[in-house]
Parts: C-alpha cells; sequence; structure tokens
C-alpha cells in the first residue's frame, strides 16, 4: 500500500468533516419553476420592446446618403482609364453630382466605401509590419518577412510602409461641392484630421524619431515608397506637416482593416464653422469631383461616398432595432406558449408525480 | 550443433546447488532485487516524453505545430497550441514522476526488509536484494515470503504450514519436504508466470526426488501461524512467479472512454468535412475573385487556385482543430481524480471500528459508477461477517432469547441491549453475549431439560479444543456454527474442555465431569444429522443427536409429539428470522442392545464393500425413538445494513447476484436473510444437477423458440410477470456455461430477480462476470474481500474490495475499497451517480463550448474569401480553452449535484438514467452538434449584421476586424458563460467565484493585452492596442452582445421549461420535490422489525463436506498437540482444500521426509 497512515490512533484514518471534502458547501440551487421562468420571459419581452422601439427612433432620425461615383457622372472615362495598369500613373479626374433630400443636423460625416474588397483576406491582413509603423529604426530598413512581395522593391531597397495593405491604401481625393440654388459653389469644408482612433495615432502608429535638425525625410532615407503610391509616405499632405509620415490620418484609417468585404471608412468630418453648414448639410444639389487613382475594376467593385449623421447609436443601422423588435414578439410568443402549457398541464403537479 | 543444441537445453533448465553461492553465482541468475519503477534521473524526460507523444492526442498537437510552423499554411501563430501543449505535458509529467517517485521508495522499501539466510552455517541477516538463488532463507511467523521458495522443513510437528496467499490465485501447495540437512542439487524449469506448475528435481547424495508445484512456496505470500521454516531459494527477483505475473494487469476503461473514443474519431472526420468545404470554396473563390484581387495581394510563385485551397484545406484544419481539444483529457482527468478524492474524504464511508476510511484505487473509472446494471457479491465476509452466534433457543416447548420490555413488548436488539453477564463462570467466552436472562434463570435453577439442552451441545460436536494457559480455551471447529453452538454452552455452564479418542471432558456448572465416548455417528450431507454416544460418570448410556428438524422429527419418539408441534412453531419463527435451526434430541441406551449394536457397528465399519451404505443403515437403526430436547438457532451474522443495501440496490434497478463458495443451503439462507429471495417470490428456480442433460431440463423453459432465431450476440432484458429466483450450484454452473447453454443461463437468470450461484470455484465466478460483460453489454462491479474474488474483480468493470479485514488481496486488485457492503450503496447511489453527472455534463458542455467556438470560423470563411481567417484574437484563441472556460467548467463538473445525497437516497430510481447511458450518448451529442450549430450563427451573424455598416458614436471606425473579432469573442464567451450557469443545478460558492472570476479573468487579460505597454514591448504579438478601450465603451456593442446572449439562451431555457412540465425526468420530480420540501428529504419511515413466520428451513447448518469424526476418533490425530490458531484468525479451515474455495488459508499435511 503506497498510502501512508499518518497516526495510528482509532480514529486516525477519519477523513476531514468538513463541508468541501463531504461535498455539503453550502449552496444555492435554482431550478427552471414557472414562478421564475414566465415572468423572465414577459420581462425580457417588454425589455426588448423598449429597447427596439427606442433604437428604431433613432435609426430613423439618422441620415444617411450613399453616392456610389464608381462609373456614375463622368467618372465612366476613370473608370476605364483605371482598367489599364499602364494608364496608373495618369490623373484623371471627374465628377458627380447628387442631392441631398434634407438637413443632415448637427456633425456630418463623409465616409467612402468599397465594395467587395477584401481587406480581411489572411495573407492581405499579415502583410504588413507593425514594428516598422511605431516607429523602430531597426525595422524601418528590415521590413518583415510577412509584408513580401511588398517588403522590398527590385532595387531591394526598403518599403516604408510595407505590405499589401500599406500599398494598396485608397488614394482617391473627394470634394464635396454644395450648389445652392442661386448658383454659386460653395465647396464643403472637411476636416480631415482627428479621424483615426486616438490609441491608433498616439500609440499604434510613429514616425521615426525626428528632431528639429532631423528631418522627417532624413529619417526615411534608405527606405522607398510602395509600389502603387504616388508620393512618399514623408510627403502625404502638403498642407499640415505633422500628418505625414506613418501618422498619417488615411493611412491609419486604411491600416485599420475592415472584417468584411463591404466597408466604409471614415474621410472627414463637417466642418461647421462657417456659412451655410453650421446647422449641418443642408438640403439641395452637390457635386462631388474625384480625383480617381483607385482601381475597382480588378476585383469588381464598387466606390462611394457615404454621408451620414451620427448619433450615440452610430450610424444608420436598422438591423439592432429591428432584430430587438423581432425578439421581443418571439419571445412573448414563447412566453404565452409556456404559461397556457404551465396553466393546462404544469399547474396541478401532476406530471410531477411518479 | 550438438554443442549449440546442448548448450541450449542447459541455459533453458535451472541449475542449482543449496548453499553454493559460488556455483549458483556462476549461472547469473537475478538476484531477489526488484524494480517496478520505469524511470531514472536520466531516462525520465526523454523517455516519458516519448510515451506521451505515443498518444493519439498530443500526436495530433505535433503534428498540428508542424503544420503551424509552414508559413503558407499558418494561419494562427504557433504558441495557440505550444502553449495548451506544453501545459497538458507537463501536467502529465508531474504526474509521472510523482507515481515514479513512488514505485522507487516501495522498491527501496521492499529491497531493504531483511531476512535471515544461512550461510557457511550460520544464520545472517541480509537484506532481501542481497539475497541470491541456492540460498537457505529461514521465515518467521507473519513474515512475507521473501522469494520463490523450495520448502524444505518448519517448526511444526507434522509440517502443518499455514499462508495466507497474496493476490497469485486461490490455489496452494500441499506438501514441504522436511529435510534435516541439506546439500542437493536442484533442477527445475526456467522462471515463467504459471502459478499452478512447477517441474524439477531434488538430488541429494545421489538420491532423486521429483519436486512439483505442491512444495513451492511463492513470493507474495506471508507465513502465518508457524513458527519458523526453512527454504531454498529458487527463483528470486524478477523470475518469481509474483513479478512474472505483474505488468499485466487489465487497464479498465469506462464506457464513455469508449464513445469518446469514437466521438474524437468522428469528429476527426467532421474536421476533415468541413475543412473539405472550406477548401472547396476557397478553389472557387480563389478561381472567381481572388484572379482579380491580385493587383492588390499578388499570389506567391507558382500558386493557383487549387494549390490555394489545398493549403486552405490544412490552415483550416489547423484553426478548427479546437474541434478536438487537447484540455478534453487532461480536464477529464483531473475530474476523475477529483472525485476519487471526494470518495477518499467521504465520512460517511469510514468505518469507525476498523479505522477504514473508503479508498478509490483507481482514479479512472468514476463516473461508470453512476452506470452499474449487474452487482456480483461474494458471501463470506461480504455480505455476512463470517460470525455464528448463538441467538435463540427453544427447550421444553419454551422459546428463550427474545428481549421483551416491561409492557411485554419485542425489544429489537441493538448493541446498548444489556447483555447477560457471564461472571458467575469462570470459563466463559467475554465475547460471548445473550440478551435473555431467562435462560441463565433456567440453568441456575437446575431445570433438567435446559440442563440436558446444553450438556447435549457440549458433546455432540466435533470441536477441538485447546488450553493454552489455564483457563483460557479455543476451540477449533469445523463449522463456525458449531463452534457456536459449543460456545453457547460453555457460556451456559456446560464448559467443554478438552477430548481424547475415548472420553469428552467437561465442566458442568464448575463440576469437572468426564464422559466416555463411545460412538460418533458422524454428519454428512444425506444424513444431515450428527450424534454422539456416550457414558456418562455414573455408568448411563445416552445417545445424543442434533440435525435438520425434518430429519430429527421423523426419528422421534411418540411421546414427543406434542413438544414437537409447539418446538415447530418456534423454528418457523425462528426461520422466519432468518436463523439457521438445529433441532436436538436424546435418547438412554441400554447397555445390552448398545452392545449388540456396536458389534455390527463395528462390522460395518470394517467391510470392504458398501461401507458406507451399510453404516448408514446402522445409523439409522438406533438413531430412532427419540426425545426431542428442543432447537436452537443460529444467526449468520449480516453485515451491518446488507438487507437494506440490497433493498436500496434493487430499487435502482441494480441486479444482484451472489457468487459464493458456501454450499447451497447456506447461500440460500442468506439470500432470505438479506431480502433477496423471498416468500412471496412466484417460484425459486433450484438447478442443482450433475449433468448436462439434468442441467439443460432444470433451467426453466421460457420462450425458447423466440430467442433461438436471433442471432444478435446481445441479450435483451425480457419482461416476466411475476418475480424469480434462481440458485445454481457450481456443478450445473459448470454444464451451463458451456458454449451452448449459457446464453440459455444468462437469459433465465437474467429474468430472475435474485441470483445465487453456490459452490463456485473462483474461476466460475470470472466466467459468470464475463458472461455477463460479454452478452449484457451492461457495467458490472464485483465485490468481495478475499482471494477467491480476485479474479471476479478483475473481470468485472469495477472491482470493490472490502477492507480493514485480515487479507488484503481483494483490495490489491480492486478498484474501489471499503469497509463495509453497506456503503456500496453510497459508492453507487451517490457517488457514482454525482460522477456520472458531473462526466457527462462536463462533456456534453465541453463540447458545446468548442464546437460553438469553432463553428463561427466556418460561417466568417464565406466572407472572407476562405482565407483561413480567424474570427478571434490569436490570444483568445490559446486561452479560451485554458483559462477562460477552463475553470467555471471544471468548477460545474467538480461540485455540482443534482439533489443532495439524502434525496439520492430517497428516490434510488434516480440511478437509472446512468444504466440507460441517457446523459450523454450518440444521441446526445448530435444534439450539442445541433445545438452548438444554432449558437454559432446567432454568434456569428448577429454581431456581423449589427456592425457591418455602422461605426462608433463619433464617426469612426468600429466595423473593423480587431473590432468585430473582441466583439465575437466576448459574445461567445458570455454565452457560454450563461449556458453554464443554466447546467448549473448547485450554486456553491466556489462555483461562482470560479464563473465570475473567469470573466473578469477575461476582461482584465483583454485590457492587459490590448494596452499601450504591451504593444509597445512586444509590438508584433499584441496587435490589437485600443481595441477593447475603442470598442467596448460603445453602447452598440453591448446592445449586440445582449441581443445575442438573449438569442443563444432563451430557446434552450424554453425547451428544458416546456420539457419540465411535459415530460418531466425523474431528475426534475426529485428536484421539484425537494425544492417543496425545503432541501430536507421527509424521514423514512422507520422500519418494525419484520416478523415473518417461516417454514422453509435453512438446512442443517454444518459444513459441506463430512465432519472430522474420523480424525476425532482416530488415533492418529491424537497423537500430536492440536496447533490452533491465535485469536487473530477468527476463520477457520478445513482440512481439505479444494472443497472450501471460500476460505483461503489451508493446513498443509507434510510428508515426512527423514533423510540421514
Amino acid at each position: 500500500m503506497g498510502k501512508k497512515q499518518a497516526g495510528t490512533g482509532p480514529l486516525s484514518r477519519r477523513p476531514d468533516n468538513s463541508a468541501f471534502k463531504q461535498q455539503r458547501l453550502p449552496a444555492w440551487s435554482p431550478s427552471l419553476t414557472a414562478q421564475t421562468v414566465l415572468p423572465t420571459f414577459y420581462i425580457l419581452s417588454l425589455v426588448c420592446l423598449f429597447l427596439g422601439i427606442w433604437l428604431f427612433i433613432t435609426v430613423e432620425n439618422t441620415y444617411e446618403l450613399k453616392v456610389d461615383y464608381t462609373n456614375a457622372g463622368t467618372c465612366e472615362r476613370c473608370f476605364d482609364l483605371r482598367k489599364h495598369v499602364i494608364a496608373s500613373k495618369t490623373a484623371c479626374t471627374c465628377t458627380v453630382s447628387f442631392q441631398v433630400p434634407k438637413l443632415f443636423q448637427g456633425d456630418v460625416f463623409f465616409y467612402y466605401g468599397l465594395r467587395n474588397f477584401h481587406q480581411n483576406l489572411r495573407r492581405y491582413m499579415d502583410s504588413r509590419d507593425d514594428a516598422q509603423m511605431v516607429g523602430r529604426k531597426n525595422n524601418l530598413k528590415a521590413p518583415s518577412s510577412y509584408c513580401a512581395p511588398f517588403d522590398f522593391d527590385a532595387n531591394k531597397v526598403p518599403i516604408a510602409p510595407c505590405g499589401a495593405v500599406a500599398n494598396s491604401v485608397f488614394n482617391d481625393s473627394l470634394t464635396v461641392v454644395y450648389n445652392p440654388a442661386d448658383g454659386s459653389e460653395i465647396q464643403v469644408p472637411l476636416y480631415r484630421k482627428g479621424i483615426a482612433w486616438y490609441t491608433d495615432k498616439n500609440v499604434k502608429f510613429r514616425n521615426p524619431p525626428t528632431n528639429d535638425t532631423f528631418t522627417l525625410q532624413q529619417a526615411f532615407e534608405g527606405t522607398t515608397r510602395p509600389l502603387y503610391w504616388q508620393r512618399p509616405v514623408y510627403e502625404l499632405d502638403d498642407t499640415n506637416s505633422n500628418n505625414n509620415g506613418f501618422i498619417n490620418d488615411d493611412l491609419i484609417v486604411w491600416m485599420r482593416e475592415a472584417a468584411f468585404p463591404n466597408f466604409k471608412k471614415l474621410y472627414g468630418v463637417l466642418n461647421r464653422a462657417q456659412g451655410p453648414f453650421t446647422e449641418g448639410l443642408p438640403p439641395g444639389n452637390y457635386t462631388l469631383s474625384i480625383n480617381y487613382n483607385f482601381p475597382v475594376e480588378p476585383f469588381r467593385g464598387r466606390k462611394e461616398l457615404v454621408i451620414s449623421m451620427v448619433t450615440w447609436f452610430g450610424g444608420q443601422n436598422y438591423f439592432l432595432p429591428i432584430a430587438y423588435l423581432v425578439t421581443s414578439g418571439l419571445i412573448l410568443v414563447a412566453a404565452v406558449v409556456l404559461t397556457m402549457v404551465y396553466v393546462k398541464v404544469g399547474k396541478n403537479g401532476k406530471n410531477m408525480e411518479e | 550443433i550438438y554443442v549449440v543444441f546442448f548448450y541450449f537445453i542447459s541455459s533453458e533448465e535451472r541449475h542449482l546447488r543449496a548453499n553454493d553461492r559460488e556455483y549458483n553465482l556462476s549461472f547469473m541468475y537475478a538476484n531477489n532485487a526488484i524494480k517496478t519503477s520505469k524511470y531514472n534521473v536520466f531516462t525520465f524526460l526523454p523517455l516519458n516524453l516519448f510515451e506521451q507523444f505515443q498518444r493519439l492526442a498530443n500526436a495530433y498537437f505535433v503534428f498540428l505545430l508542424i503544420l503551424q510552423l509552414i508559413p503558407q499554411i499558418s494561419s494562427l501563430s504557433w504558441f495557440t497550441t505550444v502553449v495548451p501543449l506544453l501545459l497538458v505535458l507537463s501536467i502529465t509529467l508531474a504526474k509521472d514522476l510523482s507515481d515514479d517517485i513512488t514505485r522507487h521508495k516501495n522498491d527501496k522499501h521492499v529491497n531493504n526488509r531483511k531476512v535471515e539466510v544461512l550461510i557457511n552455517g550460520e544464520l545472517k541477516s541480509e537484506k532481501w536484494m542481497n539475497v541470491q538463488v541456492g540460498d537457505i532463507v529461514k521465515l518467521e511467523n507473519n513474515e512475507f515470503v521473501t522469494a520463490d521458495l523450495l520448502l524444505l522443513s518448519s517448526s511444526e510437528p507434522l509440517n502443518l504450514i499455514y499462508i495466507e496467499t497474496a493476490e497469485l490465485d486461490g490455489t496452494l501447495i500441499k506438501y514441504t519436504i522436511s529435510i534435516l540437512y541439506i546439500s542437493g542439487e536442484v533442477r527445475c524449469e526456467p522462471p515463467n508466470n504459471r502459478l499452478d506448475k512447477f517441474t524439477g528435481t531434488l538430488t541429494v547424495r545421489g538420491e532423486t526426488f521429483a519436486l512439483d508445484n505442491e512444495r513451492i512456496l511463492l513470493r507474495g505470500c506471508t507465513l502465518r501461524n508457524t513458527e519458523w521454516c526453512f527454504g531454498l531459494v529458487v527463483f528470486g527477483g524478477p523470475d518469481t512467479k509474483l513479478m512474472q505475473n505483474s505488468g499485466k494487469s487489465i487497464f479498465k476503461r469506462t464506457s464513455i472512454d469508449h464513445l469518446m473514443n469514437f466521438l474524437v474519431m468522428f469528429i476527426f472526420g467532421f474536421l476533415a468535412f468541413l475543412c473539405t468545404i472550406l477548401s472547396i470554396g476557397n478553389g472557387i473563390w480563389e478561381y472567381k475573385e481572388g484572379n482579380s484581387f491580385i493587383t492588390f495581394l499578388p499570389r506567391a510563385d507558382g500558386a493557383n487556385a487549387s494549390l490555394s485551397a489545398f493549403l486552405t484545406f490544412w490552415s483550416y484544419v489547423i484553426i478548427l482543430n479546437t474541434v478536438v481539444p487537447i484540455s478534453l483529457y487532461v480536464s477529464v482527468e483531473i475530474l476523475r481524480l477529483g472525485n476519487s478524492y471526494f470518495i477518499d474524504w467521504d465520512c460517511k464511508m469510514y468505518h469507525v471500528k476498523s479505522n477504514t476510511p473508503a479508498q478509490a484505487r483507481t482514479t479512472t473509472l468514476n463516473e461508470e459508477l453512476g452506470q452499474i446494471k449487474y452487482i456480483f457479491s461474494d458471501k463470506t465476509g461480504t455480505l455476512t461477517q463470517n460470525i455464528m452466534t448463538f441467538n435463540r433457543c427453544s427447550i421444553n416447548g419454551k422459546s428463550y432469547g427474545e428481549v421483551v420490555d416491561f409492557a411485554g413488548q419485542r425489544v429489537e436488539v441493538t448493541e446498548k441491549t444489556e447483555k447477560i453477564d457471564f461472571s458467575w463462570n469462570s470459563l466463559a467466552d467475554p465475547k460471548f453475549c445473550f440478551h435473555d436472562h431467562k435462560l441463565v434463570e433456567a440453568v441456575k435453577s437446575g431445570s433438567p431439560e435446559v440442563r440436558a439442552f446444553f450438556r447435549l451441545l457440549a458433546l455432540c460436536h466435533t470441536v477441538m479444543a485447546e488450553e493454552k494457559t489455564e483457563g483460557e480455551l479455543f476451540y477449533q471447529a469445523q463449522s463456525p456454527d458449531e463452534g457456536a453452538l459449543v460456545t453457547a454452552a460453555r457460556n451456559f455452564g456446560f464448559v467443554f474442555r478438552s477430548r481424547t479418542p475415548e472420553t469428552i471432558s467437561l465442566v458442568e456448572m464448575g463440576v469437572p465431569t468426564t464422559y466416555e465416548l463411545l460412538a460418533v455417528l458422524d454428519f454428512n450431507n444425506v444424513r444431515k444429522r450428527m450424534s454422539v454416544i456416550v457414558r456418562n460418570p455414573e455408568g448411563k448410556l445416552t445417545l445424543y443427536c442434533k440435525g435438520a428438524d425434518t430429519i430429527i422429527f421423523e426419528r422421534l419418539h411418540p411421546l414427543s409429539s406434542k413438544l414437537m408441534e409447539v418446538t415447530t412453531e418456534h423454528l418457523n419463527e425462528y426461520a422466519g428470522e432468518g436463523l439457521r435451526t438445529l433441532a436436538l434430541a436424546y435418547k438412554d441406551l441400554d447397555e445390552d442392545k448398545f452392545e449388540e449394536w456396536k458389534e455390527r457397528h463395528h462390522e460395518a465399519s470394517t467391510s470392504l464393500e458398501d461401507r458406507e451404505a451399510k453404516l448408514d443403515a446402522i445409523y439409522e437403526e438406533i438413531e430412532k425413538d427419540l426425545l426431542l430436547l428442543g432447537a436452537s438457532a443460529v444467526e449468520d451474522k449480516l453485515q451491518d445494513g446488507v438487507p437494506q443495501t440490497i433493498e436500496q440496490l434493487a430499487k435502482a434497478d441494480i441486479k444482484i447476484w451472489v457468487l459464493t463458495g458456501d454450499k447451497q443451503e447456506t447461500a440460500e439462507n442468506i439470500g432470505y436473510s438479506c431480502n433477496m429471495l423471498r416468500e412471496e417470490m412466484k417460484e425459486i428456480f433450484i438447478v442443482a444437477s450433475n449433468t448436462a442433460e439434468e442441467v439443460r431440463e432444470e433451467l426453466p423453459p421460457i420462450e425458447k423458440s423466440r430467442f433461438l432465431g436471433k442471432k444478435s450476440q446481445v441479450v435483451e432484458d425480457e419482461k416476466v410477470n411475476g418475480e424469480y429466483g434462481l440458485v445454481i450450484n457450481g456443478h450445473s454452473l459448470a454444464f451451463a456455461l458451456q458454449k451452448d447453454m449459457q446464453l440459455e443461463l444468462l437469459r433465465t437468470a437474467c429474468m430472475c430477480q435474485a441470483v445465487i450461484c453456490c459452490r463456485v470455484t473462483p474461476l466460475q465466478k470470472a466466467q459468470v462476470v464475463e458472461l455477463v460483460k460479454k452478452h449484457k453489454k451492461a457495467v458490472t462491479l464485483a465485490i468481495g474481500d478475499g482471494a477467491n474474488d480476485v479474479s471476479m474483480i478483475k473481470t468485472a468493470h469495477i472491482g470493490v474490495g472490502i477492507s480493514g479485514q485480515e487479507g488484503m488481496q481483494a483490495v490489491l486488485s480492486s478498484d474501489f475499497s471499503f469497509a463495509q457492503f453497506r456503503y456500496l450503496q453510497r459508492l453507487l447511489l451517490v457517488h457514482g451517480r454525482w460522477s456520472y453527472l458531473r462526466m457527462c455534463k462536463f462533456l456534453r458542455y465541453f463540447f458545446y463550448k468548442n464546437f460553438t467556438f469553432t463553428f463561427v470560423h466556418f460561417w466568417y470563411a464565406f466572407f472572407c474569401g476562405f482565407s483561413a481567417q480567424t474570427v478571434y484574437d490569436e490570444w483568445f484563441i490559446t486561452l479560451y480553452n485554458l483559462i477562460y472556460a477552463a475553470l467555471p467548467v471544471i468548477g460545474l463538473s467538480l461540485f455540482d449535484q443534482d439533489v443532495n445525497d439524502r434525496w439520492s437516497f430517497q428516490y434510488p430510481q434516480l440511478y437509472a438514467p446512468g444504466q440507460l447511458n441517457q446523459y450523454f450518448s450518440k444521441m446526445a451529442f448530435a444534439r450539442i452538434l445541433l445545438h452548438s450549430c444554432y449558437s454559432s450563427l446567432i454568434l456569428f451573424f448577429v454581431p456581423w449584421a449589427a456592425m457591418c455598416d455602422t461605426v462608433r458614436d463619433d464617426g469612426k471606425d468600429i466595423a473593423d476586424y480587431q473590432s468585430f473579432a473582441l466583439l465575437a469573442q466576448t459574445c461567445l464567451l458570455i454565452v457560454v458563460s450563461v449556458q453554464l450557469g443554466l447546467d448549473t443545478y448547485y450554486w456553491t460558492a466556489v462555483s461562482q467565484f470560479f464563473l465570475w472570476g473567469s470573466l473578469s479573468v477575461y476582461f482584465a487579460v483583454t485590457f492587459t493585452m490590448y494596452s499601450n505597454g504591451m504593444y509597445l514591448i512586444f509590438t508584433s504579438s499584441f496587435p490589437f492596442i485600443g481595441t477593447a478601450r475603442n470598442s467596448l465603451n460603445q453602447p452598440n456593442i453591448w446592445l449586440t452582445i445582449f441581443l445575442t446572449t438573449i438569442l443563444c439562451i432563451l430557446p434552450v431555457v424554453a425547451k428544458r421549461f416546456l420539457f419540465i412540465q411535459l415530460k418531466p425526468t425523474i431528475n426534475d420530480k426529485v428536484r421539484h420535490k425537494a425544492r417543496q420540501a425545503k432541501a430536507v428529504p421527509p424521514p423514512a419511515p422507520r422500519k418494525v422489525p419484520r416478523r415473518r413466520i417461516s417454514t422453509r428451513r435453512s438446512g442443517y447448518a454444518f459444513s459441506h463436506a463430512r465432519g472430522y469424526g474420523d480424525l476425532v476418533t482416530s488415533g492418529r490425530f491424537l497423537r500430536i498437540p492440536v496447533k490452533t490458531r491465535s485469536a487473530l484468525f477468527p476463520h477457520t479451515d478445513t482440512p481439505v482444500a479444494d472443497s472450501t474455495p471460500q476460505t483461503y488459508r489451508t493446513i498443509y499435511e507434510g510428508l515426512q521426509m527423514c533423510l540421514d
């Protein structure tokens, strides 16, 4: 016998009489009784109903407008042009006009939307180097092998930022012009900054260290721009030198890969400081002019401009309110059925007898 | 060639010289050191890892790891597999290490035992490991046998050697050689594992003696009641038969294990199926969409759609591997270990008297305890205490032994009942107890009938007495019944003190009296009685006779007829209480008639033909016209609580078969007294015949035709009207167990409520168990205490040993052990049931949570181009089974109880679902699969729909991959946690702590891993920086979590509620009752001691074989002092070993071989 005996007294091998060892721990044993289940169902049904209505009203007052400009208006030409890789460097601009039916009150957000663009492919998502984009000097010139084939260019010069994700950054520039009834043209002013997550802008993406004498351009020396880019990473924003390099807002927004092939990404926020835009986006005619660079034909995708209001609940998404309303109804039906069964069968407790 | 052949022969045969170390060492025989440990310091790690990787599950994970190291395939980082694998490996490593350390310690302990060895004519103390083949060792009483020995001599005059075998088997050696001086040479067979065979020769001074198994003493036995003996070491250490037999212990697996293996195989197939679908999807996607996406994501060189599909298959194998979680096996082991500890810790299975707690010796069989369908029980020592007590008697029409209170009401005798003080009798046995004062008064007052009654008991027997010190008497009786009767007489003042072949000396009420013993008319199975003819000091001749009542009553003088009626009434009453009864009668004899009879008796006893028959006739002649004295009733004491336990187990629909070596009457009687056989039974079939044909006829013919048409090997349960019992003896069983009849036997037996097999050998016990195991597909349990039960304990699915008694053989080969039969009901109805419930709950929940987890990936594949992108963060995948969902489910499956133990006893029917495999089966598994499928659909599509086109409340991104991953994993974890809560019946603080703790740990770990610090230190490992902060503060995220939880859980609640209302299970019913009664079951109605009157009498309570009569009267016997056993060994021995499989010690009669 392997076990040793602790003592030799008459009760030496008696097990402890503790609640734990004797499996007598005080416990709460809830069970599914009519008194607990039925009220829960009714209450949950009410809760869902309330949430559904509340959300529905909220979403009803959230407006969203989608303008598909893939080959609309004068963009047909640019769309065809971008089919050919040879012409990829040729500039192309086009315009699309659209109408805003009613006032978008308050803050208005402008998104670019892509359809059928799979940012969520595994190899695509892996093809980036966070260590490089956090501004590590060592990683800057030694991009991760995950970035292949966008890690080095043909001359073995490291690419910054490397990888398929950065390489395919959305590079259309959009300008919206308001055409009031008086025939004037007012460009809709957009904040193009502050559109990325705070943590992304300040922690996840950082430029290589610079100082007064050591410019960003010098910091990126020895690297080259991604294949499809027209400008190097340190010259992305002409207007604001602090928006260049890895901390460029547009780049950061793009680098946060979408979960699904149809997605929209924030492009800018309406600047309500002046003019007709203090209330929001007034109804009327608008013209969208596009610097058409991003090819969608290869993957049979669509591009669109999405103008949207935002509430505490986010954008205009009818799914949750409707889902809550439907759920509420289903729970109510279930509750009624259960109540009937209980009253007819369960209540007298006949089934509970042996 | 000749030389080689010769060498071959000589190496086959073992050749040794006694006491000649140099010669023996030249053969390089193994010395007596043993090694049962598996590893040493250096081999431990490599060897253990090698063994572990031979396991399918571990090998599978290594395979996954290799896949993950291929960059084209790797869809998950290596750590997702390595972390769990390392954990599993190290847990197993630690367990194996501690096991092996224990073995090392045991080896060391055994190897360092001391034994006296004869070296150079001197006895020297040696360590066991230093004992060599050919050494002569001296063993003393109670010592373990050092090695396989050739017995040379013993201290006992007739070489009566008492041996207790270890778990070898029941067959025993019969002779020892006595050699006063030894310098012989032994040639014998090479080491082997056959316990029943030994061949060899001993050559001493030119004379050669054949040696056989009967002269060999095997290692593992213990010397008992023999002062010393000498033996020659033939096999040492690893060559001993004990060691040659070990290591082949059967590894028992539970039916859940088998089911689990099947399911794991199924899951592998299912996994392959899923992966195939996804890889086909990938092929199509790559062909249709991927080709157009190469602008943004160029393919690797030479890759095309079909290669991509092929690689995707393996990538998905990696991602979906969580359907076969490695932690399953570890968790199952932990659970079983935990539940085993609960058995070890159970106070209510601790026996105070013997200071023995219950012990789960095998920790892998717990849940099977909840599925037992058949129990095979030994009788002696298991159901009964093997103690006979003189309980009641009827003398001259007056019944004694009942305790009544002042109101004349019968009182149940308990331990507290006042015992009679026998201090007036200096020779009384202090252990004897009796409660009825009237009988003592009757003896003291000198009632002639009462005195005659006890005088008869003191004279008419074949007991032998030994008086080591003055006044301290020890009786050695052939059967415990006889011992009980003589002891009763002793305490009531008629002390049997000693005997010679011609006399019996008594002390009658303090007066020494010697009777002349003229004849012993011995017991046998036909006569069912025994008589003695004695002459008292006054010269009066008397015949005293005791025997079965029917036999005695036939031979009574008409004068006794009135008394006979009264006595019959008493006998019925005694029989109703399950006592073994004897009728006592006497007859005064004429001197002349006796002389004449004696002559004829002598004639008969010396005749060569038909001596038995002639003797019987002679006996018959004198045993007539008897005068009835009364009747005695002896109780074969059951263990405490046996009838109640059997009743409970029967209510739980567990069939109990008693397999005993005892004779039929005894077994039947026990069957009645422990409520297995009942008067109300429609019929009790008794099969006791000597040929196959007769057995076939005696087996009750029930619907044979239907049965023969069936080809199935599984015998189904059949419904029969009324209750039946079956009693079958060993001879008949031997025939019935033959191929052509065994199914018939099984069918009959299974239709009977009670089955008793008597006079069975250990092998037959195992065969019966095997038969049921094989053809009933039911879970069997065997319980026993002795060496003869070892085979059946090993054969049954679960073996239980009764511990705390002297023999440990049964315990050593058992899976569970405890001190009393009655603990069986707690083991099965409480621990077994809970274990089964917990294990099934665990498995159901475990598969649910993993399938749900995995299926979400499957749905996501349709949105990410089948690119083997995971839905969750890799860290979540790593930690899900390891941390977040591990402890709560272990908490659930360690602590959950549907109802507490008292309710479990109150409603033994709760046990039935386990027997029917209701809680976890292929069907249940299919339901889990569907449920998981539903849950995963909700868990993927609700977040998808809620998130795909929305933004944060500040307009920024929330439909990004990382936020979605976080949302999906949070939804999943909350849903499985709530589901766990729904499955929990018994919320202890521990389970609450585990559940809430795990959820908090999840959020804490998530926030930590997604923190700035972690990102800046391990940039590439924690890319989810800020995701938790940015999305978990969004109301729409929480609204989504709430909706998915409701949608996943409420249907389950509704379904369960409906089932409880419409088709409540026995569980639901008892839980309902428990709720109404506020947790404490109503006290069971107190059972009034039953008073039954029975016309069925137990047989004559003697032994199986002829009595000691010949021995008692033969001169041979009395030439030597009778060796009696010390009080330590209350079991009784019989001289014929093979007729008593029930006892495991045997007196070896020696063969004197005086050389020199």
